[in-house]
């Protein structure tokens, strides 16, 4: 569950916004509009106001490292900070690659050789071992082609069946009618839901 | 002191000859640096007779109130040098302030040390002692300080999305910016290290050269060298220390977040 109430962040907001457990929300809107701010202010990545909750507590009362771990967010480009794909995950072995259409063998992989779809899954890969309650996904699927995009839609539908709340960014209408139970549009900082999908 | 060959201004106008045939070969090879090779060394000259006959009223006038006054003049030349040497500089009062802190703390900590229980002159402030030993301290300090942070907030900068990326899977703000802190350190102290290694065999620094030139025995200039740049090498490891930790604190803050937002690009 997450519970956004009143929030805001340079143009964007006031937001308010509740995500049911297990529920999917879509959001759509021109580049420029907020969509990566409206996420990262969720996070807490950047300065914002408001009120933000999930089941765990209210931001406010958490500290913004356990804040992040349990409101994960997959940004549009991952960020690398070893030369070792492993480097970056905490149970390297454990880390289920194939079941993204990605090598096992990828975790004794340099972090400069990877294409940029196989970012995007590892990076959401090593999101998923903190077991977060809410996933904020940035444009997930853009560097991916159709048959790693269905992979990657299975292994998340996996996240929410376990009751993980989704924020998720898509200029893709097609997928936001695939895996959506809500769908809202960016624009002029406010959120307005689009008709039922 | 009675080897000592007092120079005659005539002796030193001889010894720019070569200073003022480097110009006319750029003249003559166009390199272009005739101009900024004259400026230089205008400034030098008149810089340097102008801080000889300040140095020797101080001295003669022996005021601690006088001396103190100018060594915070020193200090803030110095804090503005540091700002002004960084490519990307933090907003506001903190631009200046972090930097010029860590160096005043530290150089002044370690300069009243060397003269109150090292030096010992009498008394403690004299000018003879006080500003030559704060200048050369308070020049290293600020040379490793501007390179850690320009080092520093180059890093941060160039890999905010590496260091995000470790804040969104939970890492404490000192934790993702780690090996940038460290980097930054290194830079600092980088000039200390090298020129501990080199000095004697590559290098006689300037200091000791001039007390031996003066007529002091060599066994004597060595001592007040080492003690030198013990001060110099310490004074700069604490200053870098504080100035990068400093400045990464103001380059995020309490929720965790890095701050670039704070930071302003020059040049």
């Amino acid at each position: 569950m997450l519970e956004i109430e009143a929030l805001s962040r340079l143009q964007i907001g006031p937001i308010n916004l509740r995500v049911a457990n297990g529920e999917v929300i879509a959001i759509t809107g021109p580049s420029g509009s907020g969509k990566s701010l409206l996420l990262r202010a969720i996070a807490d990545l950047d300065p914002n106001e408001g009120q933000v909750k999930t089941q765990s507590g209210a931001r406010a009362a958490l500290p913004a490292p356990e804040w992040r771990r349990k409101v994960a967010y997959l940004p549009a480009e991952s960020g690398w900070w070893a030369e070792h794909v492993a480097d970056h995950f905490q149970l390297p072995d454990l880390a289920d690659t194939p079941s993204l259409g990605i090598s096992p063998e990828a975790m004794g992989w340099e972090v400069i050789r990877l294409s940029s779809g196989e970012r995007q899954r590892l990076a959401f890969l090593r999101l998923l071992e903190h077991e977060p309650e809410v996933l904020l996904l940035d444009e997930p699927t853009a560097p991916l082609d159709a048959e790693n995009t269905l992979l990657f839609e299975a292994r998340l539908k996996r996240c929410i069946a376990k009751g993980v709340s989704v924020i998720i960014v898509t200029h893709d209408r097609a997928q936001a009618n695939r895996i959506a139970d809500r769908h809202f549009e960016l624009a002029d900082g406010k959120l307005i839901e689009a008709a039922h999908v | 002191m009675s080897e000592y060959v007092q120079l005659s201004y005539f002796d030193i106008a001889l010894a720019s000859v070569f200073l003022l045939l480097n110009g006319v070969l750029s003249l003559w090879l166009r390199l272009g640096i005739a101009r900024s090779l004259a400026f230089a060394m205008v400034r030098m000259v008149v810089q340097l007779l102008l801080v000889g006959m300040l140095l020797k009223s101080l001295f003669a006038i022996q005021s601690p109130w006088l001396t103190l006054l100018v060594a915070l003049f020193m200090a803030s030349f110095a804090a503005r040098e540091i700002w002004a040497r960084q490519e990307r500089r933090l907003k506001g009062w903190r631009g200046l302030a972090i930097g010029g802190s860590a160096m005043a703390a530290s150089v002044g900590m370690v300069a009243l040390v060397a003269l109150i229980v090292l030096v010992q002159p009498a008394p403690w402030w004299s000018p003879r002692y006080a500003l030559p030993l704060l200048g050369m301290i308070m020049g290293n300090a600020m040379t490793g300080i501007s390179l850690s942070l320009d080092t520093l907030h180059t890093a941060l900068n160039r890999e905010q999305r590496a260091i995000e990326a470790q804040l969104i899977l939970g890492a404490n703000k000192w934790r993702a910016m780690r090996p940038f802190l460290r980097q930054a350190m290194r830079a600092g102290m980088m000039p200390s290290i090298n020129g501990m290694a080199a000095v004697g065999v590559v290098s006689l620094p300037g200091m000791m050269t001039g007390q031996i030139l003066s007529g002091v025995d060599p066994n004597e200039a060595v001592k007040y060298q080492l003690l030198v740049m013990f001060l110099i090498a310490g004074a700069t490891g604490l200053a870098v220390v504080l100035a990068t930790l400093g400045s990464a604190k103001a380059l995020s803050d309490d929720r965790d977040r890095l701050r670039l937002d704070r930071l302003r690009k020059h040049r």
